[in-house]
């Protein structure tokens, strides 16, 4: 399709309008403030205003309504009570999602962390910090859909009589084993998937932990190391608790980011054999089977889950800051 | 230094200036003084409107569209923008909500379209498109697309899915006859096995849609033990889904699906099914790996390119036998157009997708089938679409609509192809009926 100037005309009209809008908010609040004394808090609140409103316009307000939607029926209009929350905790599909995103936010953050950690001490120092790190990092250039296709490949099946195309299979043939099913067995096939999700996630890991080692004062390993310590015994007393604050913040990232994890079910299993999250459940719940409340109850729960760890990230931050 | 940069900024603006001549400066229809825009008269004039049209149709099939009302587009002067989407039944609720609904959406499901209807986002059908519709289709293809007694739309594709697709020459060699009851096709399945090969091939994976193939078999066998009475209930959920009718229907089809000497053939243990994709289940059958594959006639597009269908080429299909050769009722399925918009163009377009003329268009230009009583089967590009029209068009073919398609949502695209899936690695029959009646919505 080739680029039309003409046909785009009113798109770049409204952008022109915006632009235009935007410039004209900005002066009158400076004009505003401009004119005669303003208390600073009226200041403060004038300067935040436009902010506040996109925030009330755009999440506050859906946020609301998401709320109102969990209470009503399919179609969003018949009052249903408590009906979704109830389905929520009863029904065994939406139990299977709850399970599973369970175990998705034990294990994704804890071993994406660690692997990263150990891939960052490993590197820390060494002269291809850079080109290892951008290796690590690489998969995190490829989107989750990407990464959810590359692993698909990786676990493809085929009979063992027939040629394997997938490299799990062809190593267990290799070895004189059997083919497996890795997708489809229940529920094994969780890990599968969140190795998937880890493969995408610990170059993240590596790259902040791998920073945070080398601001580890060199002083401290190298008096540390005269006093006759092991290298085990630097990284365990003095390299780990001086990243702590670091490591924190990735693990509380990585478990926010995992709650959130719906592309990887999407392309690898589409949520079938017991593989569904909350957030694959609440999509396809709201929009493949029309049971909006349903989706709805999901989203809220999502939100209430996600909370304390957002309420710690920012408290953390506030205290680093 | 300066006189390189000089030289770049030269290539530039030549690069540039060619590149501007080479952009087309006309994108909208081009001009064309056709005199074979007679058939179109009657759909009237529209230069300078657009239309847009969202489906789930890509590549392949999407071309094929596009090609098919070119000349439409050409001679009444509308703009058709089409456009294709995998996940067409989750986005058409977004862009509907969002207030960018299409100006046309073609629906394979009528519980999609029904959805919609239901909440007054559809345009009821121009009094064209309802002829159109009475003099097309029977009023059973025409019910898909009533709701509350208005015609929405009409039916754009249909599909026959009680076929089984197999190789002549396969059963020649064996001495094989195509099977005309269910015991003959049962008598079929057990040589074949006994001669070391199995019999069916039958891979259920189709991403978030996997499990739907076993739907189908159990909605075909309910049909052929039961009769259509009992499947309209079943599916209208005025019987339990876990009906004791229903259950014997499944463990027929499980005595076959569930059967690893009988399935997956060229894959695997019957457990493979849930690995291996749908399209690609039937290709043993050209290496001898397995003989019969249950599949609707859409599947005569899936072939290996170059694959010849006739029943003395490489593949051909029969209809799935039930006790009694005399009646055997036929399981189908099909996409449904409707409108979001009320404008003249849209009008006039839905008309032309509702006539005749578009349907043999577009069969000729490939594997197609329409349901439409105006279509000539001789048009149809294989034997196997032929064979479908002429079922479709004869009046005592006693045609059911794929039930999973016109259950709710919940349960006909959710609950029941997992419970399918289930039911194929392991689950009890009376466990996956059950959890699946338990399902269904109370509303």
């Amino acid at each position: 399709m080739s680029f039309d100037v003409v046909a785009q005309q009113p798109k770049l009209l409204y952008l022109l309008q915006g632009v235009a809008a935007f410039a004209a908010v900005v002066s009158l609040i400076l004009l505003a403030l401009h004119r005669g004394p303003v208390r600073r808090r009226a200041a403060a609140l004038l300067l935040l205003a436009p902010a506040l409103l996109l925030l009330t316009a755009g999440l506050v307000l859906p946020g609301l309504r998401t709320v109102m939607l969990s209470f009503t029926g399919g179609g969003g209009d018949a009052w249903a009570g408590f009906a979704n929350y109830v389905w929520v905790v009863t029904d065994p599909r939406a139990l299977v999602a709850l399970r599973n995103t369970l175990v998705w936010v034990v294990l994704v953050p804890l071993t994406a962390t660690s692997v990263g950690l150990l891939y960052a001490a490993a590197v820390a120092r060494s002269r291809f910090r850079t080109l290892a790190l951008s290796l690590v990092l690489a998969p995190m250039a490829i989107s989750f859909v990407g990464a959810g296709v590359v692993w698909k490949f990786v676990y493809a099946f085929r009979p063992a009589e027939a040629g394997q195309i997938g490299l799990l299979n062809q190593l267990v043939v290799t070895f004189g084993g059997e083919p497996r099913q890795w997708l489809v067995d229940s529920p094994w096939n969780v890990l599968f998937l969140v190795v998937a999700m880890v493969w995408a996630q610990a170059g993240f890991a590596a790259v902040l932990l791998a920073g945070a080692i080398r601001a580890v004062p060199g002083e401290l390993t190298e008096a540390a190391r005269l006093d006759g310590a092991s290298p085990r015994q630097i990284f365990r007393r003095i390299i780990l608790p001086s990243i702590r604050p670091t490591l924190l913040v990735v693990l509380l990232a990585q478990a926010i980011g995992t709650f959130k994890a719906f592309d990887i079910v999407k392309t690898m299993t589409g949520g079938q054999f017991d593989t569904g999250v909350i957030a694959h459940e609440m999509y396809d719940q709201a929009f493949r089977y029309g049971e909006t409340g349903r989706g709805a109850a999901l989203a809220v729960l999502l939100f209430v889950l996600v909370t304390p760890f957002v309420a710690h990230q920012v408290r953390a931050q506030r205290r680093a800051g | 230094m300066r006189s390189g940069a000089r030289l770049a900024l030269a290539v530039i603006t030549l690069a540039a200036l060619v590149t501007a001549c080479g952009v087309p400066q006309d994108s909208g229809a081009p001009t064309r003084t056709a005199a074979d825009c007679g058939p179109y008269a009657r759909y009237g004039e529209h230069p300078g409107t657009e239309v847009t049209v969202y489906a789930e149709n890509r590549d392949r099939e999407a071309d094929l569209f596009e090609e098919t009302w070119a000349d439409f587009a050409d001679c009444t002067g509308i703009d058709v923008r089409y456009e294709g989407d995998g996940e067409f039944e989750a986005q058409i609720q977004l862009r509907v909500d969002g207030g960018s609904a299409p100006d046309v959406a073609f629906f394979p499901q009528p519980g999609l379209l029904e959805r919609f209807a239901r909440a007054g986002k559809l345009k009821p059908a121009s009094a064209g498109v309802v002829a159109l519709a009475e003099q097309g289709w029977s009023d059973d293809w025409n019910s898909y697309a009533t709701v509350d007694g208005t015609l929405y739309g009409t039916p754009l594709v249909a599909n026959v899915k009680s076929f089984v697709w197999y190789s002549p020459k396969f059963f020649r060699d064996r001495g094989l006859e195509v099977p005309r009851t269910w015991s003959e096709l049962m008598a079929v399945t057990e040589k074949v096995a006994a001669s070391g090969v199995k019999p069916w091939c039958a891979g259920i994976e189709s991403a978030q849609a996997t499990g739907w193939p076993v739907t189908d078999w159990i909605e075909d066998v309910l049909l052929r033990q039961q009769g259509t009475g009992v499947y309209d209930r079943w599916v209208a959920h005025e019987i339990p889904f876990n009906d004791p009718r229903v259950i014997k229907a499944m463990d027929t089809v499980g005595s076959v699906l569930k059967n690893d000497r009988y399935a997956n053939g060229g894959f695997g243990p019957a457990r493979s099914m849930a690995s291996i994709s749908f399209q690609e289940a039937g290709t043993p059958i050209l290496t001898g790996d397995c003989a019969m594959h249950r599949q609707a006639s859409f599947y005569a597009d899936l072939w290996p390119k170059g694959t010849e269908i006739g029943p003395d080429k490489d593949v051909f299909a029969f209809l799935l036998p039930g006790a009694d050769p005399a009646t055997r009722p036929v399981l189908g399925g099909g996409v449904f157009t409707a409108a979001f918009a009320d404008r003249p163009e849209v009008r006039a377009f839905q008309e032309y997708l509702a006539s005749a003329d578009f349907a043999t268009a577009r069969m000729k230009k490939g594997s197609f089938v329409s349901a439409n009583k105006g279509v000539d089967p001789e048009d149809a590009a294989t034997p196997v679409d032929r064979l479908s029209i002429r079922l479709l068009q004869d009046p005592n073919t006693e045609l059911r609509f794929d039930g999973s398609d016109l259950m709710p949502a919940s349960v006909g695209a959710g609950t029941f192809w997992k419970g399918a899936v289930d039911w194929i690695g392991g689950a009890s029959t009376r466990q996956v009926a059950d959890s699946v009646e338990r399902s269904w919505p109370s509303r």
